[in-house]
């Protein structure tokens, strides 16, 4: 296989979060075009500036990123559209990447915005898939809740992970929301609290759970000489791997498609897992969040309950996880629930976090995970960045 | 031995109905193709017709090779990988059965499949699947233990096929060899009450039961007036009606037949079960697991010359009772189709034998209840022209009416 090419003459900058609500009566147009508003305050650009846009949501219907540039005015000459979900904002971001690099387009705004009316939820899964619709939701109607419990079920007998191992992981996630001011959830979350919950679909229980809600995240994507005319902060990117439907023989899932392109993300990183300063990873649920440490070589494989009991993943700890909250606490804004972690990694290595700041943090890994299209989620993918000095 | 019924309660009349849901209805046309099958009774998967490739859930092209699809019957054994215990929903249907077990499952045919997931059944072990109706009429796996026990002891089995004991049934006519064989089989299924339609009041059933739990009523499916006037004066709920009325006579269309018996042939299958269906579809759609059985002759698929008339009228009824399926979907009411051939009795004395036994085809309704089968054949000749139909419709036309 030929080499992947280096990003070079590539940055990732201006990380926007536009402050999550429960509900909301806005529209996913409102919550893009507030993340817009966003971007141009944050890069000091003005809106005629941008000539790429890449977009996800799932509430925009029935527009696409077509109905979008025009509902908010823009006049791109790259246009794309992510319909992945939780893996939309590592796919916006190595797609931007290409684009710049090859001269596509400039200033690449990457957004995601989901809007949460009272019935969204309900709806939304309504019409999710055809293989959701036909051999998913008239099997109790459980939504993702159900599907992910089988899996948990699975990798639980499997791995001899506990309740009490992936409510660690919840608990710390809570801890680090504690200093986010807009995280939805910073109650303090004990570990007794995360064991006594109500079960929703055993053995998934309430604090395994996201809570849906209306949101929008949004970065730049543009080159060094861009940045450094408005004096922006920026990283640029080492490494990033994407896949989609792997494994698809495996009876229930236990991996992800990250384990099928782990060595070559470190191999173009050029460092390995012990080399970042702090993880951000999907987090729809605990079960996920420990696949993607498996798979992304955090530990050996087949010893992910060790090391769920013997990491801190606190801001201050061994292994700094999801350091705004993760969705667990800080929501999950639809499809910006696939952005945050690129958001807030890059924050983190920037040194402008929403809350506490990881020491040093110059390294971060990210990593998204979407699309429950039947059994499994399907899309996966990974990115490492770097502060540029 | 039977056991002596207590009374069923009458239901206030001010008391609030309680109101009934079914499961999500939208399915793709692959899996409407599902369903179709699965309302014979068939455990079929799609296979591909060039690498054989077992698929699930329903595609519309073949994932490995994409080649083209087809239905086949599969092996029914699986594995049980992973279970869950949903209890939390936005769906009002299931929100009223919670909590609701499903699990995923290595089927013996190949793919693995989400499936509804019986309470005896643990993570590791073997089941024997099922695929049924759900409330809504869509094609669903289930799995069940492999030994077989009774299932109706888990609830949501219950959910899917439609319980006879201790629930009250009306046959609409009790006065023929097969009205009075149905009448027996609902007893024997532990029926808490069978109401027995007749047109001579006056003239005692056979004893069946006790009379408690049999009762004759008068019914006249051809008076709209006595339809209504028996619906109104049952004094409780009614789960079940089986619809055994009919009225056979032989004729032809150009000559051997008689106006009189075709009017007749219509007003008591067709238009008797337009009054029938009118009457008793809101008294169904209360209950919590209502059925509408009608009994028809396979001949309602395939026109028999020597009944021409006759057959004309159960087509016409075969028509009626598919609208009527429609619908009663939303309201769970399952209406099935029983089908069958020349019974042995007075009606077919002219046609040559094998005929089916009254008691043989009461027993195939109490088979269609338990499995909530839409579509079931009964007997040697119905289930052959059944298969010939649905294999080859226009040739198994031509070759009955030679």
């Amino acid at each position: 296989m030929r080499a992947r090419a280096s990003y070079e003459g590539v940055v990732v900058c201006a990380p926007v979060t536009v402050p999550y609500r429960r509900f909301s009566d806005r529209s996913a147009h409102w919550w893009a075009g507030r993340a817009m508003r966003g971007l141009v305050d944050a890069a000091g650009l003005a809106p005629t500036d941008f000539d790429g846009f890449c977009f996800a949501s799932f509430t925009s219907v029935p527009d696409s990123a077509v109905g979008m540039i025009q509902h908010l005015g823009l006049t791109p000459r790259w246009l794309d559209h992510l319909p992945t979900g939780g893996a939309s904002g590592i796919m916006a971001l190595r797609r931007a990447a290409r684009a710049v690099q090859c001269g596509d387009a400039e200033i690449v705004a990457c957004v995601a915005a989901d809007t949460n009316h009272l019935d969204s939820f309900r709806q939304g899964l309504a019409g999710f898939s055809r293989f959701s619709r036909d051999a998913v939701y008239p099997y109790g109607f459980g939504g993702p809740n159900a599907t992910f419990a089988l899996i948990t079920d699975a990798y639980m007998r499997r791995h001899g992970v506990t309740r009490a191992d992936f409510g660690r992981l919840c608990v710390a996630q809570r801890s680090n929301a504690a200093s986010n001011p807009l995280a939805l959830q910073r109650r303090p979350l004990t570990l007794e609290a995360y064991l006594a919950a109500r079960p929703i679909a055993d053995p998934v229980h309430l604090y395994d759970c996201v809570m849906p809600c209306a949101g929008a995240e949004a970065f730049l994507v543009t080159t060094p000489e861009v940045a450094a005319r408005r004096g922006l902060p920026v990283a640029r990117l080492l490494s990033t791997i994407e896949r989609h439907n792997a494994f698809p023989t495996d009876p229930v899932q236990g991996r992800g498609g990250w384990a099928m392109d782990v060595d070559a993300l470190w191999e173009s990183a050029g460092i390995g897992p012990g080399d970042v300063d702090t993880v951000q990873v999907y987090d729809d649920y605990p079960v996920i969040v420990a696949m993607q440490l498996a798979d992304l070589g955090f530990c050996a494989p087949g010893e992910i309950a060790a090391f769920l009991r013997s990491t801190r993943f606190e801001i201050d700890g061994d292994l700094p996880l999801n350091t705004n909250g993760g969705q667990l606490s800080a929501g999950q804004a639809g499809a910006a629930g696939g952005f945050q972690n690129v958001t807030e990694g890059l924050r983190q290595v920037l040194g402008c976090p929403l809350g506490a700041q990881v020491p040093e943090a110059r390294r971060a890994l990210l990593s998204g995970f979407g699309l429950v299209n039947y059994d499994r989620g399907v899309c996966t993918g990974a990115a490492v960045i770097e502060r540029l000095a | 031995m039977r056991r002596q019924q207590p009374p069923r309660p009458v239901r206030d009349p001010l008391t609030r109905p309680v109101e009934r849901q079914v499961p999500p209805a939208p399915r793709s046309r692959a899996m409407h193709a599902m369903s179709a099958r699965a309302a014979q009774g068939r455990f079929v998967l799609q296979r591909c017709t060039e690498c054989e490739a077992v698929t699930y859930p329903p595609r519309d092209i073949c994932p490995v090779c994409w080649g083209e699809l087809a239905w086949a019957d599969q092996p029914r054994g699986a594995t049980i990988l992973a279970a869950t215990m949903i209890r939390v929903t936005t769906d009002l249907y299931f929100h009223a059965h919670l909590p609701w077990r499903i699990g995923t499952v290595a089927l013996d045919a190949g793919p693995v499949a989400i499936v509804h997931l019986h309470r005896d059944l643990a993570v590791g072990d073997r089941a024997t699947m099922r695929l049924m109706l759900d409330k809504g009429g869509n094609a669903a796996l289930f799995a069940l233990p492999e030994q077989e026990g009774n299932p109706m002891a888990d609830p949501q089995w219950r959910e899917f096929v439609v319980p006879v004991q201790d629930r009250a049934v009306l046959v609409t006519d009790g006065d023929t060899a097969l009205g009075k064989a149905v009448v027996r089989a609902l007893v024997a299924a532990g029926a808490h009450s069978v109401l027995v339609g007749t047109s001579t009041p006056g003239v005692p059933m056979p004893a069946e039961g006790d009379p408690e739990q049999v009762r004759q009523v008068p019914l006249d499916l051809t008076d709209s007036q006595s339809v209504t006037h028996c619906i109104a004066q049952l004094g409780g709920p009614i789960d079940i009606v089986v619809n055994t009325a009919r009225f056979v006579r032989p004729g032809g269309v150009s000559a051997g037949g008689r106006l009189l018996h075709q009017q007749r042939a219509l007003d008591v299958g067709v238009l008797g079960l337009l009054r029938l269906a009118e009457a008793v579809a809101p008294v169904l759609a209360g209950r919590p697991a209502g059925a509408f059985v009608d009994l028809l002759s396979i001949h309602a698929l395939v026109g028999d010359a020597r009944f021409a008339g006759f057959s004309a009228a159960e087509a016409a009824r075969h028509s009626l009772l598919q609208s009527f399926r429609h619908e009663m979907r939303a309201t769970g009411v399952r209406v099935l189709s029983v089908f069958f051939g020349a019974i042995d009795d007075e009606d077919h004395q002219s046609v040559p034998f094998p005929h089916i036994a009254p008691d043989r085809l009461a027993q195939g309704v109490i088979e269609a209840l338990a499995s909530g089968r839409e579509q079931q054949a009964v007997g040697d000749v119905a289930r052959d022209l059944m298969a010939r139909w649905l294999a080859d419709p226009a040739t198994t036309n031509r070759e009955n009416n030679l």
